[in-house]
């Protein structure tokens, strides 16, 4: 089967500051990937490059066997959370149709068949409710389900997804987790950003794990592993697996004293 | 002085052919300037409006000594003014600095030209003021052209624009140009400031632009009711504030003001009610 994402020796850089390097990684349709680090370590960033809006210092990055280059209809992209201006005159439902057609210029005329779609697409993260709610009324929260709604539901053949479970309650995180993981049943791959892996851990098929300029690609079992991660940070980490939940202690000990990482 | 030297209404009948032009003008106004001043809410460009409005009183004044055409003039400016806005100022913080910068400038040439003008102070004053019967036939005519323009180029990117205020990231991972969208709104807005100068004045832009889709956007947060109601409201202050300074002495301009603020104030005054009336029940 074809990649429908591959990455080939990309590093990126700024000057002497190296963010991740010579990173090597084929995703499969229906593949279910986490991209784990701690903050800083460049998750975004990949995500970002796959995009096309970040380039590279070298290397490559192919999606559905081309060049990458901005703006693709078949990526469904959840950004990083951020709060939405309360002056925009738009409904969640609106939001959730710019998933189907906002790329496409002239006015957004009313739709029977895109109305029904964006309200099923909301209805799928729980939040039919909000359907006809101000967009700037919108919580955190609520305002990340519905992005999640409008990458979904144009059934992208790859998911980027940016810490979608920042804002969210746990019941949400389940949802939402659980319906990023059914997209892989249709063939979509999932590069899902995180720093808890606990959440989607039964979905992962492999992890990319970025920690200081390095990486480690694997299964979870191959990469949260105290070795694997000692050798990546430079420095004693301790994996613990306690009760099906992965632990990751004194990620960050070299920076804080007392610190420990959900990953 | 007394009420009827204000207003005096007995040869109304008379008066009012004398303004079709000017009622006319101020519907094209009316129309594009409730449209962009949506997308002037959303996209925080308020201050913008007034900067551009000042550089386009500039080009008109100089077009104006020189013996060239004040339209002509007016647009020259809100290019060059909405060209340095929308090329520098992609950041809201490093915009509003750009304006600051650029508004006292615009100012200063306009008054320079303006001294040096020798004519009458009427015209002067009707630049910065606005000015009820000054709109002739060629001056109706290219007003009609940049309004078909603005109204072109909004209906044309409405959609993508409206994505991208609301997420310029996944705007742009989709297709949608973001940055150059910015742009060509910017010169857009330009070309709707330049022709509102003509009729309201570069002081008093804002009321059109920016207070008819703020008291919109009071009311209701529809894609469709929106921009309805910021075009009704601006069309209710345009042509209310020419019919009523129709029957007096004084300028356009303070009754189109007016009558856009009373509606700003009405709407707030609705939104509270019914903020009130939710939380209530």
């Amino acid at each position: 089967m074809n990649s429908v994402l591959s990455i080939t020796g990309a590093t990126l850089a700024f000057g002497e500051r190296v963010i991740w390097e010579n990173i090597n990684l084929d995703v499969k349709p229906g593949e279910f990937i986490a991209v784990i680090g701690a903050n800083g370590s460049g998750k975004s960033m990949l995500l970002k490059a796959i995009l096309g809006q970040q380039q590279l210092s070298s290397g490559q990055i192919e999606f559905m066997g081309k060049k990458t280059s901005t703006g693709n209809t078949q990526i469904g992209y959840v950004p990083q959370h951020r709060a939405v201006d309360s002056g925009l005159p738009l409904k969640a439902i609106d939001a959730v149709r710019f998933g189907l057609d906002g790329h496409n210029y002239g006015l957004p005329l009313p739709s029977q068949k895109k109305r029904a779609l964006s309200l099923a697409a909301l209805e799928q993260v729980d939040a039919g409710h909000l359907a006809t709610s101000s967009v700037g009324a919108l919580s955190g929260g609520e305002m990340q389900r519905v992005r999640v709604a409008q990458a979904l539901i144009a059934n992208p053949k790859l998911i980027l997804a940016d810490e979608p479970l920042s804002a969210l309650d746990l019941n949400h995180q389940a949802v939402v987790s659980e319906l990023i993981a059914t997209q892989r049943d249709s063939g979509s791959a999932v590069l899902f950003v995180t720093h808890d892996v606990n959440p989607i851990i039964d979905y992962v098929d492999r992890v990319l794990y970025l920690a200081q300029g390095k990486h480690s690609v694997g299964t979870p079992d191959e990469v949260l592993r105290s070795e694997v991660l000692s050798e990546l940070y430079g420095a004693e980490i301790d994996v613990v697996r306690n009760q099906g939940r992965i632990v990751v202690l004194g990620a960050h000990d070299h920076q804080h004293h007392d610190d420990e990482e959900w990953v | 002085m007394d009420w009827s030297d204000i207003f005096d209404f007995s040869d109304y009948d008379k008066l009012l052919p004398l303004v079709y032009n000017s009622l006319l003008a101020g519907a094209l106004l009316a129309l594009i300037g409730g449209l962009v001043g949506v997308f002037v809410m959303n996209r925080e460009l308020s201050f913008a409006v007034h900067g551009i409005a000042e550089l386009s009183f500039a080009g008109a004044a100089v077009f104006l000594l020189i013996g060239l055409d004040v339209v002509l003039g007016s647009v020259f400016g809100s290019l060059i003014a909405a060209a340095i806005i929308a090329v520098l100022g992609d950041r809201a913080k490093d915009r509003n600095s750009i304006v600051a910068v650029l508004m006292p400038f615009g100012l200063g040439i306009g008054i320079l030209a303006l001294s040096l003008y020798p004519g009458r102070a009427a015209n002067k004053f009707g630049l910065l003021t606005g000015q009820i019967v000054a709109v002739d036939d060629p001056k109706l005519a290219s007003m009609t052209v940049m309004t078909l323009v603005v109204l072109i180029a909004m209906v044309v990117m409405w959609r993508p624009l409206s994505f991208a205020s609301l997420d310029p990231e996944v705007a742009a991972a989709r297709g949608v140009p973001v940055k150059w969208l910015g742009i060509v709104f910017v010169i857009v807005l330009g070309i709707a400031v330049a022709a509102a100068v003509q009729v309201v004045g570069a002081l008093l832009v804002l009321a059109l632009l920016v207070t008819p889709a703020a008291a919109a956007l009071r009311l209701s947060s529809s894609q469709v009711w929106v921009p309805v109601l910021s075009v009704l409201f601006a069309l209710v202050s345009m042509i209310g504030g020419i019919l009523l300074a129709l029957g007096g002495s004084l300028p356009i301009s303070p009754f189109v003001t007016t009558i856009s603020f009373l509606i700003y104030l009405i709407a707030r005054i609705v939104a509270f009610a019914k903020k009130k009336a939710e939380v209530t029940r």
